[in-house]
Protein backbone atom coordinates (compact mmCIF):
# COMPACT_ATOMS: atom_id res chain seq x y z
CA UNK A 1 0.00 0.00 0.00
CA UNK A 2 1.34 3.86 -0.91
CA UNK A 3 -0.16 7.23 -1.66
CA UNK A 4 0.99 10.06 -3.15
CA UNK A 5 -0.28 13.96 -2.52
CA UNK A 6 -1.15 16.25 -5.48
CA UNK A 7 -2.29 19.52 -4.54
CA UNK A 8 -3.71 19.06 -1.30
CA UNK A 9 -5.53 15.59 -2.19
CA UNK A 10 -3.63 12.10 -1.24
CA UNK A 11 -4.17 9.31 -3.32
CA UNK A 12 -4.22 5.73 -2.02
CA UNK A 13 -2.37 3.19 -4.11
CA UNK A 14 -1.76 -0.42 -4.26
CA UNK A 15 1.63 -1.77 -3.85
CA UNK A 16 2.43 -1.81 -7.58
CA UNK A 17 1.20 2.24 -7.28
CA UNK A 18 -2.41 1.72 -9.26
CA UNK A 19 -5.02 3.77 -8.03
CA UNK A 20 -6.73 1.81 -4.81
CA UNK A 21 -10.21 4.09 -5.22
CA UNK A 22 -11.19 4.34 -9.32
CA UNK A 23 -13.39 7.45 -8.55
CA UNK A 24 -9.71 9.51 -7.57
CA UNK A 25 -8.67 9.55 -10.63
CA UNK A 26 -8.21 13.44 -12.61
CA UNK A 27 -6.20 14.60 -15.49
CA UNK A 28 -3.78 15.60 -12.73
CA UNK A 29 -3.60 12.06 -11.38
CA UNK A 30 -2.91 10.29 -14.63
CA UNK A 31 -0.42 12.78 -15.08
CA UNK A 32 1.53 12.24 -12.08
CA UNK A 33 1.36 8.12 -12.69
CA UNK A 34 2.09 8.60 -15.99
CA UNK A 35 5.22 10.44 -14.88
CA UNK A 36 6.30 7.99 -12.49
CA UNK A 37 5.80 5.68 -15.56
CA UNK A 38 8.47 7.43 -17.74
CA UNK A 39 5.70 7.90 -20.21
CA UNK A 40 5.18 11.28 -21.93
CA UNK A 41 1.56 11.77 -22.38
CA UNK A 42 0.27 13.02 -26.19
CA UNK A 43 -2.69 13.38 -27.63
CA UNK A 44 -2.24 9.96 -28.95
CA UNK A 45 -1.56 8.78 -25.51
CA UNK A 46 -5.15 10.10 -24.04
CA UNK A 47 -6.83 8.56 -26.78
CA UNK A 48 -5.72 5.09 -25.38
CA UNK A 49 -6.25 6.12 -21.75
CA UNK A 50 -9.54 7.54 -22.65
CA UNK A 51 -10.93 4.97 -24.48
CA UNK A 52 -10.09 2.62 -21.71
CA UNK A 53 -11.73 4.78 -18.89
CA UNK A 54 -14.91 4.99 -21.37
CA UNK A 55 -15.03 1.13 -21.86
CA UNK A 56 -14.35 0.44 -17.73
CA UNK A 57 -17.22 2.81 -17.19
CA UNK A 58 -19.91 1.36 -19.78
CA UNK A 59 -18.69 -2.34 -18.53
CA UNK A 60 -16.81 -2.64 -15.45
CA UNK A 61 -13.65 -4.35 -16.88
CA UNK A 62 -10.59 -3.48 -18.62
CA UNK A 63 -11.02 -4.27 -21.94
CA UNK A 64 -9.54 -7.76 -23.27
CA UNK A 65 -6.01 -6.32 -25.54
CA UNK A 66 -7.59 -7.62 -29.09
CA UNK A 67 -10.96 -4.85 -28.13
CA UNK A 68 -8.44 -2.02 -27.22
CA UNK A 69 -6.86 -2.60 -30.77
CA UNK A 70 -9.47 -2.97 -33.02
CA UNK A 71 -11.23 0.28 -31.41
CA UNK A 72 -7.53 1.89 -31.74
CA UNK A 73 -7.48 0.88 -35.45
CA UNK A 74 -11.19 2.04 -36.05
CA UNK A 75 -10.35 5.50 -34.54
CA UNK A 76 -6.84 6.21 -35.17
CA UNK A 77 -6.67 4.03 -38.85
CA UNK A 78 -5.67 0.91 -39.66
CA UNK A 79 -1.89 1.29 -39.58
CA UNK A 80 -2.07 1.89 -35.82
CA UNK A 81 -4.82 -0.44 -35.21
CA UNK A 82 -1.95 -3.12 -34.13
CA UNK A 83 -0.18 -4.10 -30.74
CA UNK A 84 2.96 -2.70 -32.18
CA UNK A 85 1.44 1.10 -31.90
CA UNK A 86 0.45 0.66 -28.48
CA UNK A 87 3.59 -1.04 -27.30
CA UNK A 88 5.17 1.90 -29.07
CA UNK A 89 3.11 4.46 -27.10
CA UNK A 90 3.71 2.21 -23.95
CA UNK A 91 6.45 0.12 -23.75
CA UNK A 92 5.23 -1.33 -20.32
CA UNK A 93 2.59 -2.62 -22.15
CA UNK A 94 -0.90 -1.37 -22.74
CA UNK A 95 -2.31 -3.82 -19.76
CA UNK A 96 0.27 -2.51 -17.12
CA UNK A 97 1.17 0.78 -18.26
CA UNK A 98 -2.32 2.18 -20.03
CA UNK A 99 -4.31 0.88 -17.37
CA UNK A 100 -2.99 2.09 -14.63
CA UNK A 101 -2.48 5.83 -16.38
CA UNK A 102 -6.31 5.35 -16.67
CA UNK A 103 -6.77 4.45 -12.77
CA UNK A 104 -8.11 0.83 -13.67
CA UNK A 105 -7.67 -1.81 -11.52
CA UNK A 106 -4.51 -3.80 -11.97
CA UNK A 107 -4.40 -6.75 -14.17
CA UNK A 108 -4.25 -9.82 -12.77
CA UNK A 109 -1.42 -12.48 -12.41
CA UNK A 110 -1.98 -14.97 -14.98
CA UNK A 111 -3.73 -13.14 -17.40
CA UNK B 1 22.98 -32.87 19.51
CA UNK B 2 21.15 -31.35 21.86
CA UNK B 3 22.56 -28.08 21.71
CA UNK B 4 22.34 -27.93 17.61
CA UNK B 5 19.92 -25.10 16.50
CA UNK B 6 16.58 -25.75 15.98
CA UNK B 7 15.82 -26.33 12.20
CA UNK B 8 13.54 -23.65 10.86
CA UNK B 9 11.97 -25.90 8.33
CA UNK B 10 11.79 -29.22 10.16
CA UNK B 11 8.66 -30.07 7.32
CA UNK B 12 11.13 -29.38 4.27
CA UNK B 13 13.98 -31.52 5.95
CA UNK B 14 11.98 -34.70 5.13
CA UNK B 15 12.20 -33.75 1.86
CA UNK B 16 16.16 -34.31 1.89
CA UNK B 17 15.56 -38.13 3.02
CA UNK B 18 16.34 -40.84 0.83
CA UNK B 19 18.95 -41.12 -1.83
CA UNK B 20 16.72 -39.31 -4.74
CA UNK B 21 18.07 -35.16 -5.42
CA UNK B 22 16.46 -32.85 -3.50
CA UNK B 23 15.22 -29.13 -4.16
CA UNK B 24 15.69 -28.67 -0.45
CA UNK B 25 18.93 -30.22 -0.16
CA UNK B 26 20.13 -27.92 -3.28
CA UNK B 27 18.05 -24.56 -2.27
CA UNK B 28 19.51 -24.68 1.18
CA UNK B 29 23.09 -24.66 -0.21
CA UNK B 30 22.27 -21.94 -2.45
CA UNK B 31 21.10 -20.20 0.96
CA UNK B 32 24.60 -19.70 1.97
CA UNK B 33 25.32 -17.44 -0.87
CA UNK B 34 21.64 -16.13 -1.16
CA UNK B 35 20.21 -15.18 2.01
CA UNK B 36 17.04 -14.32 0.14
CA UNK B 37 16.82 -18.21 -0.59
CA UNK B 38 16.52 -19.52 2.78
CA UNK B 39 13.70 -17.17 3.48
CA UNK B 40 12.12 -18.32 0.46
CA UNK B 41 12.20 -21.99 2.07
CA UNK B 42 10.99 -20.36 5.19
CA UNK B 43 8.11 -19.22 3.32
CA UNK B 44 7.17 -22.78 1.81
CA UNK B 45 7.74 -23.98 5.46
CA UNK B 46 5.35 -22.14 6.65
CA UNK B 47 2.87 -22.46 3.65
CA UNK B 48 3.01 -26.27 4.56
CA UNK B 49 1.98 -25.54 7.93
CA UNK B 50 -1.39 -23.43 7.81
CA UNK B 51 -1.39 -25.03 3.93
CA UNK B 52 -1.93 -21.18 2.69
CA UNK B 53 -0.52 -19.88 -0.65
CA UNK B 54 1.84 -17.26 0.31
CA UNK B 55 2.75 -15.89 -3.39
CA UNK B 56 0.30 -12.89 -4.87
CA UNK B 57 0.98 -12.48 -8.66
CA UNK B 58 1.08 -8.87 -10.50
CA UNK B 59 2.44 -7.71 -13.61
CA UNK B 60 5.68 -6.94 -14.69
CA UNK B 61 7.22 -6.37 -18.18
CA UNK B 62 10.14 -5.76 -19.78
CA UNK B 63 9.64 -2.78 -22.18
CA UNK B 64 8.33 -3.69 -25.43
CA UNK B 65 7.02 -7.15 -24.26
CA UNK B 66 3.88 -8.04 -22.72
CA UNK B 67 4.12 -11.02 -21.08
CA UNK B 68 7.11 -13.79 -20.26
CA UNK B 69 8.09 -12.21 -16.76
CA UNK B 70 5.61 -14.45 -13.77
CA UNK B 71 5.89 -11.76 -11.20
CA UNK B 72 5.35 -12.70 -7.66
CA UNK B 73 4.87 -10.82 -4.10
CA UNK B 74 5.30 -12.31 -0.95
CA UNK B 75 1.90 -11.84 0.90
CA UNK B 76 4.13 -12.28 4.21
CA UNK B 77 7.19 -10.13 3.26
CA UNK B 78 6.84 -8.39 6.28
CA UNK B 79 7.88 -11.62 7.99
CA UNK B 80 10.27 -12.74 4.83
CA UNK B 81 11.47 -9.15 3.19
CA UNK B 82 14.25 -10.86 1.39
CA UNK B 83 11.45 -12.88 -0.42
CA UNK B 84 9.22 -10.28 -1.12
CA UNK B 85 9.66 -10.14 -4.91
CA UNK B 86 10.20 -13.63 -6.32
CA UNK B 87 9.21 -13.12 -10.29
CA UNK B 88 10.32 -15.81 -12.78
CA UNK B 89 11.40 -15.14 -16.29
CA UNK B 90 10.50 -17.09 -19.37
CA UNK B 91 13.12 -17.70 -21.96
CA UNK B 92 12.28 -19.19 -24.85
CA UNK B 93 14.42 -22.85 -25.39
CA UNK B 94 16.08 -24.18 -28.64
CA UNK B 95 14.05 -26.29 -30.92
CA UNK B 96 14.67 -29.70 -29.69
CA UNK B 97 16.07 -28.49 -26.32
CA UNK B 98 19.53 -28.82 -27.77
CA UNK B 99 22.18 -26.37 -25.82
CA UNK B 100 26.20 -26.77 -25.72
CA UNK B 101 27.43 -26.69 -22.35
CA UNK B 102 28.68 -22.91 -23.46
CA UNK B 103 24.98 -21.91 -23.47
CA UNK B 104 23.91 -23.91 -20.50
CA UNK B 105 26.87 -22.16 -18.43
CA UNK B 106 25.96 -18.57 -19.39
CA UNK B 107 22.46 -19.04 -18.33
CA UNK B 108 23.64 -20.00 -15.20
CA UNK B 109 26.11 -17.19 -15.12
CA UNK B 110 23.09 -14.73 -15.83
CA UNK B 111 21.08 -16.49 -13.33
CA UNK B 112 23.88 -16.17 -10.79
CA UNK B 113 23.84 -12.90 -11.41
CA UNK B 114 20.49 -11.52 -11.87
CA UNK B 115 18.17 -14.07 -10.29
CA UNK B 116 18.07 -16.29 -7.38
CA UNK B 117 20.36 -18.99 -8.82
CA UNK B 118 17.51 -21.07 -9.98
CA UNK B 119 16.77 -22.47 -13.16
CA UNK B 120 14.52 -24.94 -14.20
CA UNK B 121 14.58 -27.09 -17.28
CA UNK B 122 11.83 -26.85 -18.75
CA UNK B 123 8.84 -25.18 -17.74
CA UNK B 124 5.30 -26.98 -18.62
CA UNK B 125 5.32 -24.93 -21.56
CA UNK B 126 8.90 -25.90 -22.92
CA UNK B 127 10.34 -22.64 -21.78
CA UNK B 128 13.22 -22.08 -19.52
CA UNK B 129 12.80 -20.59 -16.24
CA UNK B 130 14.93 -18.06 -14.41
CA UNK B 131 13.41 -17.76 -11.24
CA UNK B 132 13.90 -15.32 -8.43
CA UNK B 133 14.82 -12.07 -9.59
CA UNK B 134 13.47 -8.99 -8.10
CA UNK B 135 11.69 -5.35 -10.01
CA UNK B 136 15.17 -4.29 -10.80
CA UNK B 137 17.19 -7.71 -11.38
CA UNK B 138 14.57 -8.56 -13.58
CA UNK B 139 15.09 -5.80 -15.93
CA UNK B 140 19.09 -6.13 -15.68
CA UNK B 141 18.73 -10.19 -16.73
CA UNK B 142 16.26 -9.48 -19.63
CA UNK B 143 19.11 -6.87 -20.76
CA UNK B 144 21.83 -9.51 -20.63
CA UNK B 145 20.12 -12.44 -21.90
CA UNK B 146 19.07 -9.94 -25.00
CA UNK B 147 22.40 -9.19 -25.45
CA UNK B 148 23.78 -12.85 -25.31
CA UNK B 149 20.95 -13.91 -28.11
CA UNK B 150 18.27 -15.17 -25.55
CA UNK B 151 14.76 -13.52 -26.13
CA UNK B 152 11.68 -14.01 -23.54
CA UNK B 153 9.21 -16.66 -23.90
CA UNK B 154 5.63 -15.67 -24.01
CA UNK B 155 2.65 -15.36 -21.54
CA UNK B 156 -0.86 -14.32 -20.81
CA UNK B 157 -3.48 -14.20 -23.65
CA UNK B 158 -0.48 -14.98 -25.88
CA UNK B 159 1.10 -17.22 -28.66
CA UNK B 160 3.27 -19.07 -25.88
CA UNK B 161 6.45 -20.35 -26.50
CA UNK B 162 6.71 -23.44 -28.81
CA UNK B 163 8.10 -26.52 -28.03
CA UNK B 164 9.21 -29.89 -30.11
CA UNK B 165 10.82 -33.33 -29.82
CA UNK B 166 14.50 -33.96 -30.43
CA UNK B 167 12.83 -34.98 -34.00
CA UNK B 168 14.95 -35.50 -37.12
CA UNK B 169 17.84 -34.55 -35.06
CA UNK B 170 18.03 -37.11 -32.81
CA UNK B 171 15.45 -39.78 -33.61
CA UNK B 172 14.80 -42.47 -36.49
CA UNK B 173 10.99 -41.71 -36.50
CA UNK B 174 10.60 -38.44 -36.90
CA UNK B 175 8.79 -37.91 -40.02
CA UNK B 176 9.32 -34.03 -40.67
CA UNK B 177 11.36 -31.44 -39.46
CA UNK B 178 9.96 -30.52 -36.09
CA UNK B 179 12.97 -28.69 -35.39
CA UNK B 180 12.64 -26.34 -38.39
CA UNK B 181 9.11 -25.75 -38.25
CA UNK B 182 9.13 -25.09 -34.45
CA UNK B 183 11.97 -22.32 -35.27
CA UNK B 184 9.23 -21.31 -38.76
CA UNK B 185 6.51 -20.71 -36.66
CA UNK B 186 8.37 -18.80 -33.71
CA UNK B 187 9.97 -16.31 -36.31
CA UNK B 188 6.99 -15.83 -37.84
CA UNK B 189 4.58 -15.00 -35.14
CA UNK B 190 7.15 -13.67 -33.04
CA UNK B 191 5.27 -10.59 -32.45
CA UNK B 192 2.21 -12.60 -31.13
CA UNK B 193 4.12 -14.40 -28.76
CA UNK B 194 5.14 -11.43 -27.22
CA UNK B 195 2.82 -8.60 -27.56
CA UNK B 196 -0.64 -10.85 -26.16
CA UNK B 197 -3.38 -9.89 -28.32
CA UNK B 198 -5.47 -13.25 -28.48
CA UNK B 199 -8.54 -13.86 -26.37
CA UNK B 200 -6.56 -16.59 -24.23
CA UNK B 201 -3.10 -18.40 -24.38
CA UNK B 202 -2.50 -20.42 -27.66
CA UNK B 203 0.07 -23.53 -27.54
CA UNK B 204 2.05 -25.41 -29.88
CA UNK B 205 3.50 -28.78 -29.41
CA UNK B 206 5.52 -30.33 -31.85
CA UNK B 207 6.46 -33.80 -32.65
CA UNK B 208 7.86 -35.73 -35.40
CA UNK B 209 5.61 -39.33 -34.40
CA UNK B 210 2.67 -40.40 -32.86
CA UNK B 211 4.65 -40.79 -30.20
CA UNK B 212 4.21 -37.73 -29.34
CA UNK B 213 7.06 -37.20 -27.30
CA UNK B 214 6.11 -33.47 -27.20
CA UNK B 215 3.21 -34.37 -25.38
CA UNK B 216 1.45 -32.11 -27.58
CA UNK B 217 -1.81 -34.01 -27.46
CA UNK B 218 -2.80 -32.85 -24.22
CA UNK B 219 -0.59 -30.03 -23.54
CA UNK B 220 -1.28 -27.61 -26.72
CA UNK B 221 -4.07 -25.89 -28.40
CA UNK B 222 -2.75 -26.20 -31.46
CA UNK B 223 -0.69 -30.43 -31.54
CA UNK B 224 1.26 -31.20 -34.92
CA UNK B 225 2.34 -34.74 -35.43
CA UNK B 226 4.58 -36.39 -37.81
CA UNK B 227 2.50 -39.10 -39.84
CA UNK B 228 2.41 -41.00 -43.35
CA UNK B 229 -0.37 -41.50 -45.56
CA UNK B 230 1.45 -44.93 -47.23
CA UNK B 231 2.31 -48.20 -46.56
CA UNK B 232 4.62 -49.06 -43.14
CA UNK B 233 8.11 -50.19 -44.21
CA UNK B 234 8.48 -54.30 -44.08
CA UNK B 235 12.14 -55.47 -43.93
CA UNK B 236 10.97 -59.25 -43.54
CA UNK B 237 14.51 -59.84 -43.16
CA UNK B 238 14.98 -57.95 -39.92
CA UNK B 239 11.13 -59.36 -38.95
CA UNK B 240 13.02 -63.12 -39.60
CA UNK B 241 15.97 -62.32 -37.35
CA UNK B 242 13.54 -60.41 -34.21
CA UNK B 243 11.61 -63.66 -35.17
CA UNK B 244 14.77 -65.88 -34.16
CA UNK B 245 15.84 -63.78 -31.03
CA UNK B 246 12.76 -63.48 -29.44
CA UNK B 247 10.48 -66.00 -30.47
CA UNK B 248 6.97 -66.03 -32.79
CA UNK B 249 5.60 -65.63 -29.41
CA UNK B 250 6.73 -62.88 -28.46
CA UNK B 251 5.83 -61.23 -31.96
CA UNK B 252 2.56 -62.33 -31.43
CA UNK B 253 2.04 -60.73 -27.48
CA UNK B 254 3.13 -57.54 -27.76
CA UNK B 255 2.64 -56.80 -31.33
CA UNK B 256 0.09 -58.28 -33.11
CA UNK B 257 -2.30 -58.76 -30.49
CA UNK B 258 -1.77 -55.44 -29.78
CA UNK B 259 -2.62 -53.68 -32.75
CA UNK B 260 -5.49 -51.19 -32.04
CA UNK B 261 -7.56 -52.87 -34.96
CA UNK B 262 -5.90 -55.25 -35.51
CA UNK B 263 -4.50 -54.99 -39.12
CA UNK B 264 -1.22 -56.25 -38.75
CA UNK B 265 -0.88 -60.45 -38.75
CA UNK B 266 2.11 -62.98 -38.49
CA UNK B 267 1.86 -64.82 -41.70
CA UNK B 268 4.35 -68.02 -41.89
CA UNK B 269 6.75 -65.45 -39.94
CA UNK B 270 6.18 -62.94 -42.56
CA UNK B 271 4.16 -59.44 -41.32
CA UNK B 272 1.50 -58.45 -43.04
CA UNK B 273 -0.07 -55.26 -42.23
CA UNK B 274 -3.25 -54.13 -43.47
CA UNK B 275 -2.70 -50.37 -43.95
CA UNK B 276 -5.99 -49.02 -44.95
CA UNK B 277 -6.72 -49.89 -41.59
CA UNK B 278 -3.38 -48.59 -39.46
CA UNK B 279 -4.12 -45.65 -37.48
CA UNK B 280 -0.39 -44.72 -37.27
CA UNK B 281 -0.14 -45.52 -33.50
CA UNK B 282 3.70 -46.63 -34.08
CA UNK B 283 3.41 -49.64 -31.08
CA UNK B 284 4.45 -52.46 -34.16
CA UNK B 285 7.25 -49.91 -35.28
CA UNK B 286 8.33 -49.26 -31.63
CA UNK B 287 8.67 -52.91 -30.85
CA UNK B 288 10.15 -53.80 -34.02
CA UNK B 289 12.19 -50.70 -34.98
CA UNK B 290 14.49 -52.23 -36.92
CA UNK B 291 11.98 -54.47 -38.84
CA UNK B 292 9.38 -51.35 -39.28
CA UNK B 293 9.64 -48.49 -40.48
CA UNK B 294 6.81 -45.50 -40.49
CA UNK B 295 6.21 -44.94 -44.40
CA UNK B 296 7.76 -43.11 -47.53
CA UNK B 297 5.05 -40.36 -47.98
CA UNK B 298 5.40 -38.96 -45.02
CA UNK B 299 3.32 -35.54 -43.24
CA UNK B 300 1.66 -34.71 -40.71
CA UNK B 301 -1.22 -34.32 -38.91
CA UNK B 302 -2.79 -31.26 -36.99
CA UNK B 303 -4.92 -31.06 -33.96
CA UNK B 304 -6.89 -28.61 -32.67
CA UNK B 305 -8.50 -28.22 -28.13
CA UNK B 306 -5.94 -29.82 -26.39
CA UNK B 307 -5.81 -28.22 -22.71
CA UNK B 308 -6.30 -28.62 -18.75
CA UNK B 309 -9.30 -27.86 -17.02
CA UNK B 310 -10.53 -24.15 -17.58
CA UNK B 311 -14.37 -23.68 -18.28
CA UNK B 312 -14.91 -26.99 -19.84
CA UNK B 313 -12.96 -30.17 -18.50
CA UNK B 314 -9.62 -31.29 -19.87
CA UNK B 315 -9.37 -32.38 -23.32
CA UNK B 316 -7.09 -33.44 -25.87
CA UNK B 317 -6.84 -32.36 -29.42
CA UNK B 318 -8.81 -34.20 -32.26
CA UNK B 319 -8.34 -34.06 -35.73
CA UNK B 320 -8.26 -30.72 -37.87
CA UNK B 321 -6.48 -31.36 -40.72
CA UNK B 322 -6.01 -35.05 -41.20
CA UNK B 323 -2.70 -34.94 -43.38
CA UNK B 324 -0.77 -32.38 -45.08
CA UNK B 325 3.13 -32.69 -46.65
CA UNK B 326 5.00 -30.35 -43.97
CA UNK B 327 8.24 -30.35 -46.17
CA UNK B 328 8.94 -27.32 -48.17
CA UNK B 329 8.62 -23.83 -46.82
CA UNK B 330 5.55 -23.45 -49.25
CA UNK B 331 4.16 -26.08 -47.19
CA UNK B 332 4.77 -24.41 -44.07
CA UNK B 333 3.56 -21.20 -45.18
CA UNK B 334 0.10 -23.04 -45.56
CA UNK B 335 0.11 -24.03 -41.39
CA UNK B 336 1.15 -20.27 -40.82
CA UNK B 337 -1.81 -19.03 -42.95
CA UNK B 338 -4.13 -21.54 -41.44
CA UNK B 339 -3.43 -20.22 -37.77
CA UNK B 340 -3.86 -17.02 -38.98
CA UNK B 341 -7.21 -17.90 -39.52
CA UNK B 342 -8.20 -19.43 -36.62
CA UNK B 343 -7.00 -16.57 -34.91
CA UNK B 344 -8.91 -14.09 -36.93
CA UNK B 345 -11.91 -16.21 -36.37
CA UNK B 346 -11.72 -16.86 -32.47
CA UNK B 347 -10.02 -13.63 -31.89
CA UNK B 348 -13.49 -11.82 -33.10
CA UNK B 349 -15.91 -14.30 -31.67
CA UNK B 350 -14.01 -16.12 -28.47
CA UNK B 351 -14.60 -15.00 -25.44
CA UNK B 352 -12.04 -13.53 -23.00
CA UNK B 353 -9.99 -16.14 -21.45
CA UNK B 354 -11.80 -18.83 -23.64
CA UNK B 355 -9.20 -21.48 -25.18
CA UNK B 356 -9.97 -22.16 -28.89
CA UNK B 357 -11.07 -25.92 -27.92
CA UNK B 358 -13.78 -24.15 -25.34
CA UNK B 359 -14.81 -22.13 -28.06
CA UNK B 360 -15.44 -24.91 -30.54
CA UNK B 361 -17.31 -26.67 -28.34
CA UNK B 362 -19.34 -23.21 -27.31
CA UNK B 363 -19.83 -22.45 -31.65
CA UNK B 364 -20.01 -26.15 -32.80
CA UNK B 365 -17.50 -27.67 -35.05
CA UNK B 366 -19.31 -26.64 -38.30
CA UNK B 367 -19.48 -23.26 -37.28
CA UNK B 368 -15.68 -23.32 -36.60
CA UNK B 369 -14.60 -24.88 -40.02
CA UNK B 370 -16.88 -22.19 -42.07
CA UNK B 371 -15.33 -19.58 -40.36
CA UNK B 372 -11.89 -20.55 -40.76
CA UNK B 373 -12.58 -21.77 -44.54
CA UNK B 374 -11.83 -25.53 -44.02
CA UNK B 375 -13.90 -28.40 -45.20
CA UNK B 376 -15.30 -30.78 -42.98
CA UNK B 377 -13.61 -34.17 -42.99
CA UNK B 378 -14.65 -37.87 -41.53
CA UNK B 379 -11.71 -37.89 -39.80
CA UNK B 380 -12.50 -34.76 -37.68
CA UNK B 381 -13.95 -36.67 -34.97
CA UNK B 382 -13.00 -36.67 -31.18
CA UNK B 383 -12.84 -40.66 -30.47
CA UNK B 384 -12.05 -42.50 -34.15
CA UNK B 385 -13.81 -45.76 -34.10
CA UNK B 386 -16.13 -45.64 -31.01
CA UNK B 387 -18.99 -44.53 -32.02
CA UNK B 388 -21.52 -46.50 -34.26
CA UNK B 389 -24.34 -43.76 -34.31
CA UNK B 390 -23.80 -41.41 -37.31
CA UNK B 391 -26.50 -38.52 -37.69
CA UNK B 392 -26.76 -36.74 -40.66
CA UNK B 393 -27.76 -33.21 -39.94
CA UNK B 394 -27.76 -30.55 -42.41
CA UNK B 395 -25.56 -27.88 -41.47
CA UNK B 396 -27.58 -24.69 -40.28
CA UNK B 397 -26.17 -20.68 -40.05
CA UNK B 398 -24.03 -20.09 -37.79
CA UNK B 399 -24.89 -19.89 -33.95
CA UNK B 400 -22.50 -16.84 -33.38
CA UNK B 401 -23.58 -14.45 -35.91
CA UNK B 402 -27.21 -13.64 -37.26
CA UNK B 403 -30.49 -15.31 -37.04
CA UNK B 404 -30.41 -19.13 -36.85
CA UNK B 405 -32.74 -21.00 -39.59
CA UNK B 406 -36.48 -21.35 -37.54
CA UNK B 407 -36.08 -24.87 -37.40
CA UNK B 408 -32.58 -26.84 -38.32
CA UNK B 409 -33.12 -29.43 -41.46
CA UNK B 410 -32.87 -32.77 -39.46
CA UNK B 411 -32.58 -35.54 -42.02
CA UNK B 412 -34.48 -38.24 -40.14
CA UNK B 413 -35.71 -41.61 -40.98
CA UNK B 414 -38.96 -42.27 -40.35
CA UNK B 415 -39.72 -45.87 -37.82
CA UNK B 416 -40.56 -48.16 -40.38
CA UNK B 417 -42.94 -51.62 -39.74
CA UNK B 418 -42.77 -52.45 -36.13
CA UNK B 419 -39.90 -51.14 -35.42
CA UNK B 420 -39.83 -50.07 -31.73
CA UNK B 421 -38.93 -45.86 -31.31
CA UNK B 422 -36.42 -45.48 -29.32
Amino acid sequence: MGSFELGGKVYQTDEDGYLANIDDWNMEAAGYLAKDEGVDMTDAHWEVVNFLREYYEEYKIAPMIKILVKAVGKKLGAEKGNTKYLYELYPGGPAKQACKIAGLPKPTGCV
Amino acid sequence: MANEKKSKTPMLDELESGPWPSFVKDLKNLAKKKPEIGQVLEQLEDSYETKTNHWLGTVLNLDGYGGGVIARYSDVQNRFPLAAQFHTIRIIEPSGWFYNTAALRQLCDISEKHSGGILQFHGMTGDILMLGSNNEKTYTAGEELMENGWDIGGSGPALRTLACCVGPAYCEMSCFDTLGLTKFITDTYISELHRPELPYKYKFKISGCANDCANSIQRSDMPIIGTWRDKIQVDQKEVAKFIKENGEDYVIDNVITRCPTKCIKLEKKKIKIDDSNCVKCMHCINVMHKALKPGKDRGITILLGGKRTLKIGDTMGSVLIPFMKADTKEDWDKIIQLVRRIWDFWGEHGLDHERVGEFIDRVGLGTFLDGIGVEPDPQMVKHPRSNPYIKFEEYTAPRIAGEPKESPNVVSKETEGDEVAV
